[in-house]
């Protein structure tokens, strides 16, 4: 699949950044998408399409608990992120909401915000022009709740 | 094979998927009514086991605004009508991670987790504990089962012993400046040592509270009955030696920023507000060793103190640290986490500074973006409030 993506270098991208806890007094998704992103860029809740994917340094997710970091972000129309690593919490959110969380190691500073990839995840590669970035397969208790859509269809 | 306590709890081998029992499942107002809705669209009527279900109103309480009160509602509406046992309503309510080992649901070998990512801090007596998400939450409360990979055990063995004035908070200040905010991604982070043996239950959960900063799955420690055996397999053994550890200042805008109190007095960072509670320091020797240092003197800044939960709030009052801190010029507010995540009780405006005896300063953390969130011992805060600037508490000791 082809995706525009958003580029945060950055390691450490926390909760409070993702969806600040000023807009926890709410679950709705589509109040918390107004949010996305809100502390660490303002103009991403403008900029981003239906589709786009973000890309981030390490660590990303990390702090609280709130699923609702998955829930904005996938509000705003976020198909996918793609990280160095995950936080615990936030990869577990984002498995079990059927929210694709790419764990790749060899992310560099090669990719730019508004540049156009590919994600091949049967192949495990991510390819922008001749440049390929290769991530470890999705393990497969990950892929059967992927499937189903949601951890609670697993039940 | 030898096991770490994490191992044995957990019951299996390093990286395997295991589905595990939960014997404690922790509920609060933010995190469990989207849960709650989950349930509902799929017509799960009814919890697994009502007994083994803990619920509190903590984060926004009392109602900061409708949105809230509506969240606060629909926690609340469905603990009764589920029959919850321990159901903390407003009024005998506490900040969840003080509530429940307080009330005594916490006990060594237990697997407990909770909706809330400083779970981790019940691993101060012994459980396994850890922070989940909404989905988990509500798989749980339909199964009484969840996942979990095993994970890989930290070992970080605290020795020598800590000078007057330095504290709990400040080791695991340190702990997270040498390995980072994701120096312990995904593990666990077993602590011990002469000075964490010495360490009352209350600064245990200190320690373990802030696991989760360093990126930790769960913060432990062991027990008379529950250890690691002998020759168990840790990934890395850390050997700390805090006999010359000064109290610690973590800057904006991460935990692992600590700087040592000699030079952050240095830097003369004029302070907004002061603010001492929380899950990691707003139980009652933390509220004690302020007052000892703010005992008939004044602040020099807005300061907000939260007793953690309704039962610490009642002893102080009955020993007089209400009063003690109201005279000294502080606000004593009802338990709440309030202004630990900037909900309310204590948000800060565009270029405010505050030190604070919470555990997170990330951007926007307690209120405006640009707003800046130090965080100290109960004791270093204290001490700050009286000068309006970051102040080392050792002279008041």
């Amino acid at each position: 699949m082809k995706a525009k993506i958003h580029v945060y270098q950055r390691d450490n991208i926390n909760t409070d950044e993702i969806i600040p806890a000023r807009y926890l007094n709410t679950d709705k998704e589509a109040e918390l998408a107004k949010h996305a992103m809100e502390d660490i860029d303002k103009e991403f809740v403008g900029r981003v399409q239906v589709g786009d994917v973000v890309v981030a340094g390490g660590d990303f997710g990390c702090g609280s608990s709130r699923e609702h970091a998955v829930w904005a972000l996938r509000g705003a129309g976020v198909k996918a992120v793609i990280a160095k690593s995950f936080a615990r919490i936030f990869y577990r959110n984002a498995i079990n909401n059927g929210f694709l969380a790419i764990e790749c190691k060899e992310l560099d500073e090669g990719l730019k915000t508004g540049d156009e990839i590919e994600i091949d995840l049967e192949g495990g590669e991510i390819r922008k022009d001749d440049k390929v970035y290769k991530f470890s397969p999705i393990p497969d208790f990950v892929k059967k709740i992927m499937e189903k859509g949601n951890l609670l269809e697993t039940i | 094979m030898a096991k770490t306590i994490t191992e044995k709890i957990l019951g299996g081998a390093v990286g395997e998927l295991v589905e595990r029992e939960i014997d404690l499942m922790m509920c609060h107002e933010v995190t469990t009514p989207p849960a709650l809705k989950m349930l509902a669209e799929r017509g799960i009527s009814k919890v697994w086991d009502s007994n083994k279900i803990v619920v509190t109103p903590d984060h926004f309480v009392p109602n900061k605004d409708i949105e809230s009160a509506q969240l606060a509602k629909e926690l609340n509406d469905w603990a009764v009508e589920q029959g919850i046992k321990h159901h903390y309503k407003l009024g005998c309510h506490g900040v969840c991670h003080a509530i429940l080992p307080e009330q005594g649901h916490v006990k060594p070998g237990l697997v407990i987790v909770g909706a809330d990512s400083h779970t981790c801090t019940y691993g101060a007596l012994g459980a396994f504990s850890t922070g989940i998400g909404s989905t988990d939450c509500a798989y749980v409360l339909a199964t009484g089962k969840l996942w979990f990979k095993v994970p890989e055990t930290l070992r970080f063995n605290i020795t020598g012993r800590l000078q007057p004035g330095v504290t709990a908070k400040d080791v695991i200040l340190y702990i997270i400046k040498e390995i980072g905010v994701d120096g312990a991604q995904y593990k666990a982070m077993e602590f011990g040592g002469e000075v964490i043996d010495r360490m009352s239950d209350e600064e245990k959960m200190t320690i373990c509270n802030m696991a989760i900063e360093a990126g930790g799955k769960n913060g432990i420690i062991e027990t008379e009955d529950y250890k690691s055996d002998k020759d168990c397999q840790y990934e890395q053994v850390y050997d700390m030696d805090v006999s010359d550890l000064e109290p610690l200042v973590a800057y904006p805008h991460l935990p692992s920023n600590g700087k040592s109190i000699s030079e952050a007095e240095k830097d003369g960072i004029k302070l907004d507000q002061a603010f001492i509670g929380s899950c990691t320091n707003g139980r009652f020797s933390d509220l004690q060793a302020s007052a000892g240092v703010l005992k008939g003197k004044k602040v020099q800044c807005r300061t907000i103190v939260i007793p953690a939960t309704t039962d610490i709030y009642k002893r102080c009052l009955k020993e007089g640290l209400i009063e003690l801190f109201i005279e000294a010029g502080c606000v004593v507010s009802t338990p709440t986490c309030g202004p630990c995540l900037g909900g309310h009780m204590g948000v800060l405006a565009k270029g405010e500074k505050c030190i604070s005896t919470t555990n997170r300063n990330f951007v926007g953390r307690m209120g405006h973006p640009e707003s800046e969130v130090y965080l100290a011992s109960p004791v270093t805060v204290a001490a700050s409030a009286l000068s309006g600037k970051i102040t080392d508490p050792r002279k008041y000791i």
